[in-house]
């Protein structure tokens, strides 16, 4: 139940990180793939022989909730200097028309 | 040389702190007490991956369980001869891009870069170091997130925001992918230890997918082809010694964790051949497509960058040749090569642009010309990594070439010869292209004006880099089977 959920979440994310223009909503939607991650991980957790959870996904989770929390700060910080550096909050797709 | 057992955990820990602290410590401290610290760091890290593979070539394959906590409860370390030269030659080569840095930077954008530049150097040194030595999947997650972070720190030093976000966005994305996979694999086989891993998987659903979505990941953390997208933007417009670290140490990095479940994992879950073919057919592409992109470049670094994405499509046509039983020894060991050779050939040329950047102010291959008039040594270092690019002999690159055509035929796959025949040749064209400028004279009179002139250790620092792309040609010629 949770997993499919976790993956819903991942899938709009990834579709929000692609389709959104504005580089603040790409953020917003990388984390919200991320939090479908985490679900996944979690609700994934063998269960140990005396019927508990295996703690060891939390623990991997509890890392990548720290990472995230420090790329969307990062993310957020370059979003700012584009903003007051080109007066822009999309990263215009022009690639070098590859 | 016998080496106590307990230099050996000293050494593989200084390669992972000694960067960090430094890294910290160079925002308190600065100037040229912080330019010095990193230099002796850079080299010490070296020191250290040299003392390592002497351990290893000594006592075999090092594992060191932190703490003292085994795996299955702890998290270890191995630490085998492709590590300890990875930390050695990384050591060496940022060792090279620092002396070059301090220079450059400052000369390319007035005081004050090379502050910001060096505490992200060694905390990427540090990242770099423990993800070679990583033994966990999930470690290999959290280390590639760490070099991650401070690449694109890196990118974002020229002031080009939108090329950084973009490498960051990808870089989470992959990472996001990545971590699925771990998550499934836990899931399923209840550890994220390699060795542990390589036993326990099944062939199934679950391992096929955990490692759809870990490879996918992984791809887009290294630009492999077609995720490359964000990489000639970002090393095109970064400065060039970051760029040197970027195209050189850092973009090899996805192909380390790459290898590392190819060899570990995958050949458990029987799905290897099939994946092989398609990850192959995929670096064909990024070799013709890379180099024929960096064919038609009109600047110097971004032509590098796509080299880059060329190159790395090499390191993706071995994998076939991997997974093959005949091909296999050659097949890794050419890869191998060529992740080396290309490491430090790709960081000498970008450092070579950065001089010629630093007295020039640009790095338009028309406005080249006359560059090696001005500066020899530096046109010398461009040729001379050119030819490792190009696989001439005597270069490492040339032993790279060879050792993967020989694992292509001898498993009877001569495409991939063909591809890597053929992706040599568009190298020396565009190797050509970037050489040939510089050697013509410019317009007009030959004038008696004085060239621009270049501080010594900058044209020594790249010269440096090539020369030993150029001996590991020579090093190992007597080793090729």
């Amino acid at each position: 139940m949770f997993i499919i959920l976790g993956a819903v979440l991942f899938a709009l994310g990834l579709y929000g990180a692609f389709a959104r223009r504005n580089v603040v909503l790409k953020l917003v939607a990388v984390n919200i793939a991320s939090s479908g991650v985490f679900l996944v991980v979690v609700s994934a957790a063998p269960t140990l022989p005396d019927g508990g959870t295996d703690p060891l996904p939390q623990a991997l989770v509890l890392t990548g909730i720290v990472i995230s929390v420090a790329v969307t700060a990062f993310g957020l910080a370059l979003a700012r200097r584009l903003a007051t550096d080109e007066g822009r909050a999309t990263l215009d797709d022009k690639e070098d028309s590859s | 040389m016998s080496l106590a057992p307990q230099v050996l955990p000293w050494a593989a820990a200084l390669a992972l702190a000694l960067p960090l602290l430094a890294g910290a410590a160079c925002f308190v401290v600065g100037g040229r007490t912080a330019a010095a610290l990193a230099l002796g760091v850079a080299v010490l890290s070296s020191a250290a991956g040299l003392v390592l593979a002497a351990g290893v070539a000594d006592g075999g394959v090092q594992r060191l369980a932190l703490g003292g906590w085994a795996p299955p409860l702890g998290i270890a370390w191995r630490i085998d001869g492709v590590a300890a030269l990875a930390v050695a030659l990384t050591g060496f080569i940022f060792a090279a891009v620092l002396v070059h840095a301090e220079k450059s930077l400052d000369l390319l954008r007035g005081e004050g870069l090379s502050e910001a530049f060096r505490p992200l150097a060694l905390v990427l040194l540090g990242g770099l170091n423990a993800l070679y030595m990583a033994n966990d999947v999930f470690n290999l997650y959290v280390t590639l997130e760490l070099v991650t972070l401070a690449a694109v720190g890196m990118v974002a030093l020229a002031g080009d925001s939108a090329a950084a976000l973009r490498y960051l966005l990808v870089g989470v994305i992959g990472a996001l992918a990545y971590m699925l996979g771990c998550g499934l694999l836990y899931a399923a086989f209840g550890t994220l230890d390699l060795d542990l891993l390589a036993g326990r998987v099944q062939p199934g659903g679950t391992a096929g997918a955990a490692l759809a979505l870990m490879i996918v990941g992984v791809m887009a953390k290294g630009a492999l082809f077609p995720l490359h997208g964000w990489l000639p933007p970002a090393h095109g417009s970064a400065v060039a010694p970051a760029s040197a670290l970027l195209s050189g140490v850092v973009a090899k990095g996805g192909f380390y964790v790459l290898l590392r479940l190819w060899l570990d994992v995958f050949p458990a879950t029987g799905a290897a051949p099939a994946a092989a073919q398609i990850l192959g057919t995929l670096g064909a592409l990024a070799v013709l497509w890379g180099s024929l992109q960096a064919i038609r470049q009109t600047r110097l670094k971004v032509l590098l960058a796509y080299s880059t994405v060329a190159q790395l499509g090499y390191l993706m046509v071995s994998l076939p040749l991997i997974a093959t039983a005949a091909g296999h020894a050659s097949g890794l060991a050419g890869a191998l090569h060529l992740m080396a050779s290309h490491a430090c050939a790709k960081a000498a040329m970008f450092l070579a642009a950065g001089s010629l950047i630093a007295t020039r102010g640009h790095d338009c291959l028309a406005d080249l010309k006359g560059a090696a008039h001005d500066h020899p040594m530096t046109a010398f270092t461009l040729g001379l990594a050119g030819m490792t690019l190009m696989g001439l002999p005597p270069s490492g690159g040339f032993i790279a070439k060879w050792l993967l055509l020989d694992a292509s035929l001898r498993s009877g796959q001569w495409w991939w010869a063909a591809v890597i025949l053929g992706g040599s040749l568009l190298a020396g064209v565009y190797v050509f292209l970037a050489v040939s400028w510089s050697m013509s004279r410019p317009p007009g009179e030959p004038s008696d004006s004085q060239p621009p002139p270049l501080p010594r250790r900058l044209e020594f620092a790249a010269l440096a880099l090539a020369l030993v792309a150029m001996a590991l040609g020579l090093v190992s010629a007597e080793r090729i089977p």
